[in-house]
């Protein structure tokens, strides 16, 4: 133990410039998410079985369409929901429990840079899910409307926008085993109430549940664009309010300290 | 101008008084302790000084500024060591120290400091499998990896082998000679009486007693003399 870690430099100290900052940050989020092995489970291959099984098998029955087309839209919404809510939420909520959260706070990064941090990762990831989900679907014959395409991209950001909010708000507020329980459970819930499949093949009773809960919205958006190459404003609206709603409270109510 | 300044702070949580006007100062080029019984205010008091929470009354002056709320070149010349760790569980220590010394414009030499503080034989391992003394060297190299101007340190020393303990020893009184301002939480005479030019001892809330370390021996042993400033206060 005898090398000196002397220092390089004997200037006052300074933080690394703000782009360069985030991007650490967000580069080491990342790679922490791609090496989570469950994270990995819920966010690739439980989609991919989902996309697999609904298109191969006859049920539920889905109408006169390509099922593929309905499927493969609905599979990408829950990857957001996986990605951005429960992925997001047990991970900063085991960080806010470990003190993870405090020692950002006062490292040059800062809240900002880790929030930013975090929007980077849950970018990269969702990326990476779109590829390997979108690749396997038209390798299973999906033909998606490319008209629909900037649509389904407004989708996906204000889906992600409200469920990472919604994620944040749980992980900043409860403790982190709750968190755990309540974003696994949560995710099964909007996986069946519109995420996956549409809100027309639920029970009657289940729809107006499932179209003002963010699964049901970014569900049809998804499809709304995707099979129909058409813009689904009450959908969009109904993610704005949960984005608006979320990140309003976790602004008011996160709490940084374990 | 002191590195470290408190004046008549005051930091209550609903009926309890954590801090009731301390002030005491820490100086550039010195190891300061701070000690007290649990429940003393230490904790508080340093969470003030960085920026953690905001004080009720009186001031916090961390190399001139007031650490609430303070901006990126402020945090950067303030090293932090936590107690119970406050890093993530599932990262190795030589990719955690690496992505931290991303964070600042000059860091330290990340290898060297993982040498010095024999990280380097379980830089792959990742945290949640180190045992606490592995995990509170990752911790005080997080810390250090800034090189800054102002060190808080929270009993750097609690669970380490005699080794370690004298190796973070050394260390502490390195950065104090190189100029920075050392302030280190601890319960342990042995770690002020070998380490600390000056010492501040706390009790409810209060300053007990503070100045260097023979002043405040004042003839006695320092665990004598600790004993009987904090005596009634448990």
């Amino acid at each position: 133990m005898t090398p000196s870690a002397a220092p390089e430099s004997t200037a006052r100290p300074r933080a690394a410039a703000r782009p360069a900052r985030v991007f650490a940050q967000g580069r080491f989020e990342t790679l922490t998410l791609l090496r989570n092995g469950e994270q990995l489970l819920v966010s690739v291959v439980l989609p991919a079985m989902a996309l697999v099984g609904l298109t191969l098998s006859p049920y539920p029955a889905l109408g006169d369409v390509h099922r593929i087309d309905v499927t493969a839209p609905g599979v990408l919404a829950l990857a957001v929901a996986s990605t951005a809510f429960t992925g997001q939420a047990i991970s900063t909520a085991f960080d806010r429990r470990y003190g993870v959260l405090r020692m950002y706070g006062v490292s040059p990064l800062g809240r900002s840079g880790l929030l930013m941090g975090k929007l980077i990762a849950v970018g990269a990831v969702l990326l990476v899910q779109v590829l390997l989900l979108g690749g396997l679907a038209l390798a299973l014959g999906w033909r998606p409307q490319l008209v629909g395409i900037p649509a389904a991209l407004v989708a996906g950001v204000l889906g992600t926008t409200a469920f990472l909010g919604l994620g944040l708000l749980i992980a900043g507020t409860l403790r982190a085993e709750a968190v755990l329980a309540l974003a696994n459970l949560a995710w099964v819930l909007f996986l069946g109430l519109g995420l996956l499949l549409p809100v027309a093949t639920l029970p009657t009773w289940a729809e107006p549940l499932a179209s003002a809960l963010p699964s049901g919205a970014l569900g049809e958006a998804m499809r709304g664009a995707l099979a129909h190459g058409t813009w689904s404003w009450g959908a969009m609206g109904v993610l704005l309010a949960w984005s608006a709603a979320c990140w309003a409270l976790a602004g008011r109510l996160f709490r940084w300290a374990p | 101008m002191a590195a470290v300044e408190i004046t008549d702070l005051v930091r209550t949580f609903g009926q309890v008084v954590a801090v009731a006007g301390a002030s005491w100062q820490a100086e550039a080029g010195r190891v300061t302790t701070v000690l007290g019984p649990n429940g003393a205010g230490k904790s508080t008091t340093i969470e003030c000084l960085e920026g953690l929470q905001r004080p009720d009354g009186g001031t916090a002056r961390v190399l001139g500024a007031d650490p609430w709320r303070a901006g990126p070149d402020h945090r950067a010349r303030v090293g932090v060591m936590f107690q119970d760790g406050g890093l993530p569980n599932t990262a190795k220590p030589l990719a955690l120290l690496r992505h931290l010394a991303a964070l600042y414009a000059a860091p330290r030499d990340v290898e060297a400091l993982t040498r010095r503080l024999g990280i380097d034989s379980f830089a792959g391992t990742p945290l949640r499998r180190l045992s606490g003394g592995q995990r509170q060297r990752v911790g005080l190299a997080a810390a250090l990896v800034g090189c800054p101007d102002v060190v808080f340190l929270d009993e750097p020393t609690a669970g380490l082998d005699p080794h370690a303990r004298r190796e973070v020893w050394e260390l502490m009184r390195e950065e104090a000679e190189r100029g920075a301002c050392v302030v280190v939480t601890t319960h342990s005479f042995e770690e002020t009486e070998r380490v600390a030019d000056d010492v501040v001892v706390m009790g409810r809330g209060r300053v007990l007693a503070t100045g260097t370390v023979d002043d405040v021996r004042n003839g006695e042993s320092l665990e004598d003399r600790y004993f009987a400033l904090t005596g009634d206060l448990r």
